[in-house]
């Protein structure tokens, strides 16, 4: 909402506040100002202007040359517009003047001709392209006839004034009039207003003898009241009336339609007029409109309707989708002589789906919407009579042909001074509340602390308790409430453990050197499904969609973080940053549904992407680029971290590398996966060599051992023994590590491989790997006869399980 | 005899003077302090000597005895240390050569600002909540007083997947799905952070997908002053202990009062500047007393029970915090934006 300084001055004086510090008051007590702007830069030194003689510029087609008293002189002003013409008051900056954009008026000569000043346009007085009427878009500025000459333009165009933009909140739609709105800087600065009385002198014809009104849905429309005016002169508004609707944000178009939507900002109240000549009969019926009926409404669109929509016939076809727009048929034109004036209230919901459904929001439908004050209905339709006598020289016929079953009542809401205190936690007395509602203007019954407040009906808000305690909050001042600390039962707060234990993975992955990055929830369909881990994808049916979604990019919910995760990659890749590993924590969405019907399971998975070099440390000759070892090794990590074994088997994950890609297992359970991604998907995603992770952190968070006993630190010395086996190439270094873990039990702790070995002095087909074993016994210290006979033991199952030779 | 013992001592201490390798160390002490050596031999000699004399050149003869050693060890340890220090010497590197480097990663900015969030709060009493990123129309809305047809659903275009599953549009549902836990009995002290989800196209302010904090705390006599109280904690722990906090009238359809609350602005300390539009404060986060209907659709009676609600983004605080300019920078994991906040 756009208010108008100069026009709210006219309601209730605010002239001892600047207007930055009348912004700072509404802000604070109601509604938030989002902005203070002049209506126009400052422009100083322009005057009204008549133009006596007007001729042909001796040397240029297109220029006039113009003799312009400007009340105290005549100049000699030489102008470009095509619309200049002599007998016309225009708006003249002398020399001496500036226009916006400190330009400065000096006197010059153009193609020879001495120009004494400039003729101005209202685009060149600082007024926004879209706030020019029509007729002036392409010229200059006329005045009416009725101006005098050598007055301030300035004044004139309202060009002094400043705007303040309402931010309003939907409960707030009471702001959306002036009237509305110098109620609440009433309220706000304890000021004086009330909305004056409409003046209308009626002639003796009577309206109900021209037109009747019939409601056939009173619950889509309580009330329709018909006003009639003839003899209407269609014609330019007044000046000051066309000002205030640029103020607004409207652009004047005619004195009948300019005055419908002065009345509209005025009082918050839609109207709407339709030319009596081109009505078609004299019976207004409103009614739902049958399904696939059309109207040419008056933007020159064919639209069809449905039941849900309410429209204004004549008794047979539509002139108005009621409360959104009006017809072409009935538009008031310039030769328009009798006018019918709609003064109507609405359904909010009819109006809505009206407005949603044709795509027209209009200064009218979001009125509607929000729901007009009842008891301004039929007065704003006295207004616009009354204004329209003044304007448009009408004669307004008696009465107002209405159906009415508008419920005007007031709400009654009971407020206690000690309950508004116990809420606030503030020592209001009730003088204070009482003197709250006077401000207001909210109307009271006081029996001790208890007040009965009744709601006026243009705060349609006000329902309930809460909605008075907020009311005398606000006016009381959210500065003068204390600061306190709730009481009540403490209470410890904090993570769960599961939140410390999160935090902690974190941390664990940081500390192994990756950077934490966040991607979004929703990818494309086919990213959806893509490097999913088994466990995920044995449980997921179809990706979950959205009904509507805004783009492709961004339409199914992920089942697996890795695919955003890579593009995160490559957007790095292409700005030159080449070594990056990055790992997220979030969710990811499975639904066993074909069709969603439920919620779908939502997961918790850990994943990384690293690309690129490891470390490097050049002058020490050390390089590493990230292979599977780095990130098994990261994974392990974690493992060592959590305390949980995990163990590996080689797999095959679509869109990963089939042979670098291995399960990862923990409690008997597949917990996620690491490998390479394709060669193929780091080509098509302009990558380079890449691995990545996925863990389940739900599995974890079950498998961690929050309490895990003392262990005892050993007494007694280990024993170290190495082993170098030759085995068969395909033979898993794990899958031995796991025989010699079984075979030497419980003696051998650890098993490590240091070395692996293949090429020269090996049978071809076979490779060599070197085991580290770590015997110990935590009571007592070994001797070489038990680690020797356990040693033995050992080599038998290696020999029997996985043909492994001693290396010789 | 005196005089012999004199003499010998002033050729081995001589002697050990002038050694330069530990070896003619070695040969002093064995030539002078051995079993065959001069001393030894004045000390067998001393059977020879009166009753009187012989504790006097026995304590002589061990004196003499004494020093030698003690410069035979004195002169060792010096050349052992020159000699360290010499090979120290020859050890030295260039220490303005690079280290080698540890990969070190960080954590994304909105994370360190949630966790911060979330630790201030932890520090009131509050506990960490959270829940489902998709959620029913029920909890993302009805409960919270939102009715289907409901005019401010306008406010929050979402993203549904069906007409009863949405993607949450605030983290609120977390609050209404807590208050059911407790059968209206229980009081509820509680924050939620998490992602959510508005039908917005991506640019320098907007995004599709963005972080929300909201808490909550539901007991007897709570006041709209310990909202004042907490929030104002909140804000001096957060962003200073100069900075002051307001309260300004706002709507929300599940809180009422609702308020907005602005801080005064770092920059000119509220006087007024472009960052802060003129007004002297920036607007950081919504709250309000709970609406009754919220509490009595999770099961508390509105009489007995009364609470406080607020909600934050993080993206907005790290953009105020940091001078962050575009929102999009938290999404697009552009590493030279990442590592910049690893600090924070």
């Amino acid at each position: 909402m756009l208010v108008s300084l100069n026009w709210l001055q006219d309601y209730i004086d605010v002239s001892k506040y600047t207007p930055e510090e009348l912004a700072e008051i509404i802000t604070k007590t109601g509604i938030e100002v989002e902005s203070v702007e002049p209506v126009a830069e400052e422009v100083q030194g322009v005057v009204v202007g008549y133009v006596e003689e007007c001729e042909q510029h001796p040397n240029a087609d297109k220029l006039s040359l113009c003799q312009v008293n400007v009340g105290e002189e005549s100049l000699q002003i030489v102008c470009g517009a095509p619309n200049i013409a002599k007998g016309q008051k225009v708006p003249v900056a002398v020399p001496g003047a500036v226009l916006p954009g400190n330009f400065k008026i000096k006197k010059t000569k153009l193609r020879g001709e001495v120009s004494n000043g400039m003729i101005c346009s209202l685009q060149e007085l600082g007024v926004d392209e879209k706030d020019v009427p029509k007729e002036y878009a392409d010229g200059i500025f006329v005045f009416p006839d009725d101006v005098e000459v050598g007055a301030e333009a300035t004044a004139l165009l309202n060009l002094d004034d400043k705007i303040i933009e309402l931010g309003l909140t939907p409960n707030r739609s009471d702001a959306l009039s002036m009237a509305g709105v110098a109620y609440e800087v009433a309220a706000a600065i304890d000021g004086e207003y009330t909305l004056a009385e409409e003046n209308v002198e009626p002639s003796n014809e009577k309206a109900e003898d021209k037109v009747t009104v019939k409601v056939e849905d009173p619950a889509a429309n309580p009330y329709y009241g018909a006003f009639v005016i003839q003899d209407i002169e269609v014609g330019p508004s007044p000046l000051w009336l066309r000002n205030r609707l640029t103020a607004a944000g409207i652009r004047p178009i005619n004195n009948v339609v300019d005055i419908t939507n002065y009345v509209l900002l005025e009082y918050g109240q839609p109207l709407h007029a339709f030319d009596y000549d081109r009505f078609g009969s004299n019976e207004i019926v409103t009614r739902r409109a049958k399904d696939g009926e059309t109207i040419q409404t008056l933007d020159d669109q064919e639209r069809t309707l449905t039941s849900d929509h309410l429209v204004i016939t004549n008794g047979t076809e539509a002139h108005a989708i009621a409360g959104v727009m009006g017809g072409a048929t009935s538009e008031v034109q310039d030769d328009t002589k009798t006018i019918i004036l709609e003064a109507a209230y609405f359904n909010p919901a009819v109006v809505r789906q009206s407005s949603k459904d044709h795509g027209l929001r209009s200064e009218s439908s979001t009125r509607f919407e929000k729901g007009v004050d009842p008891n301004r209905v039929e007065r704003a339709g006295k207004r616009a009579c009354e204004l329209l006598q003044k304007y448009a020289n009408g004669t307004v016929l008696a009465g107002v042909v209405s159906f009415d079953q508008l419920d005007r009542s007031e709400k009654k809401v009971a407020i206690h001074t000690s309950i508004i205190n116990d809420r606030l936690g503030t020592e209001i007395t009730n003088e204070e509340i009482a003197d709250i509602l006077r401000r207001l203007q909210f109307d009271y019954k006081q029996n001790g602390e208890e007040f009965i407040v009744s709601a006026p009906t243009r705060r349609q808000d006000i329902e309930r308790f809460e909605d008075m305690l907020e009311e005398v909050a606000r006016i009381y001042g959210y500065d003068n409430l204390p600061f306190t600390l709730p009481g009540g039962e403490s209470q410890a707060g904090g993570l769960s453990l599961d939140q410390q234990l999160k935090r902690r993975m974190k941390a664990y992955f940081e500390g192994a050197g990756l950077d934490e990055a966040i991607t979004y929830s929703l990818t494309k369909k086919d990213w959806a499904t893509m490097l999913v881990s088994p466990e995920v994808e044995r449980e997921a049916v179809a990706p979950v969609g959205l009904a509507m979604p805004m783009s492709e990019d961004y339409s199914h919910l992920r089942q697996s973080l890795l695919p955003e995760m890579l593009q995160s990659l490559s957007y790095n890749i292409a700005r030159k940053q080449q070594n990056l590993a990055y790992y997220e924590v979030g969710t990811v969405f499975v639904s066993e549904e074909e069709e969603v019907t439920k919620q779908p399971s939502e997961m918790l998975r850990a994943s990384g992407a690293l690309t690129g070099t490891w470390v490097t440390h050049p002058w020490q000759q050390e390089k590493k680029d990230i292979d599977f070892f780095v990130v098994k090794g990261i994974v392990e990590g974690l493992s060592e971290q959590l305390n949980i074994p995990f163990t590996y088997e080689k797999t095959k994950v679509s869109s990963m590398h089939p042979g670098r890609t291995a399960l990862v297992k923990a409690g008997g359970k597949d917990i996620g996966f690491i490998g390479q991604i394709h060669p193929k998907l780091q080509k098509e995603m302009d990558l380079k060599e890449t691995y990545v992770f996925d863990l389940n952190v739900e599995e974890l968070l079950k498998l961690y051992d929050k309490e895990e006993a003392f262990r005892k630190i050993p007494r007694y010395p280990s024993v170290s023994r190495d082993i170098a086996l030759v085995v068969d190439e395909s033979v898993a270094a794990g899958d031995i590590a796991a025989t010699i873990s079984e075979a030497g039990a419980p003696l051998v702790k650890e098993v490590q491989v240091f070395d692996l070995y293949q090429g020269e002095h090996l049978e071809e087909g076979k490779k060599s790997l070197a085991f580290n074993l770590l015997y110990l016994d935590p009571e007592r210290t070994l001797k070489d006869q038990e680690v020797e006979e356990a040693h033995e033991a050992i080599l038998t199952a290696v020999k029997e399980k996985h043909q492994a030779e001693l290396r010789g | 005899m005196k005089e012999r013992l004199e003499q010998l001592k002033q050729e081995a201490l001589q002697k050990v003077d002038q050694a330069t390798e530990v070896q003619s160390l070695k040969d002093v002490r064995v030539e002078y302090l051995g079993k065959k050596g001069p001393i030894t031999e004045v000390l067998r000699g001393m059977g020879k000597l009166s009753k009187e004399e012989r504790p006097v050149i026995g304590q002589l003869a061990n004196e003499v005895r004494e020093q030698i050693a003690d410069a035979i060890e004195s002169k060792q340890t010096k050349m052992e240390e020159e000699a360290l220090e010499k090979q120290l010497e020859e050890e030295s590197v260039d220490v303005t050569l690079p280290g080698r480097p540890v990969q070190v990663g960080g954590p994304h900015l909105l994370t360190s600002i949630v966790e911060e969030i979330e630790d201030l709060f932890i520090g009131m009493g509050f506990e960490i909540k959270e829940g489902p990123e998709v959620e029913t129309d029920y909890y993302n809305f009805e409960a919270l007083n939102l009715p289907k047809g409901h005019p401010a659903r306008d406010m929050q275009d979402s993203f549904y997947i069906t007409e009863e599953l949405l993607l949450r549009t605030h983290t609120s549902p977390v609050q209404a799905r807590t208050m059911g836990h407790k059968n209206g009995k229980e009081p509820v002290k509680m924050i939620c952070p998490g992602k959510v989800y508005r039908r917005d196209t991506d640019d320098a302010t907007h995004s599709h997908q963005f972080t929300q904090i909201e808490g909550l705390l539901v007991d007897k006599h709570v006041r709209m002053s310990d909202l004042k109280g907490v929030l104002n904690a909140f804000a001096k722990q957060m962003f200073g202990e100069d900075r002051d906090i307001r309260l300004r009238p706002s709507f929300f359809p599940f809180t009422e009062p609702s308020v907005e609350m602005d801080i005064s602005c770092k920059v000119c300390g509220g006087k007024g500047c472009s960052v802060c539009k003129g007004t002297g404060w920036i607007e950081i986060l919504g709250a309000g007393m709970v609406h009754p209907n919220v509490l009595e659709m999770a099961g508390y009676d509105p009489e007995e029970y009364s609470g406080f609600a607020f909600g934050m983004g993080p993206e907005r605080i790290a953009m105020l915090k940091y001078g962050v300019d575009d929102i999009r920078h938290f999404y697009t994991n552009d590493i030279r934006f990442l590592k910049q906040y690893h600090k924070a």
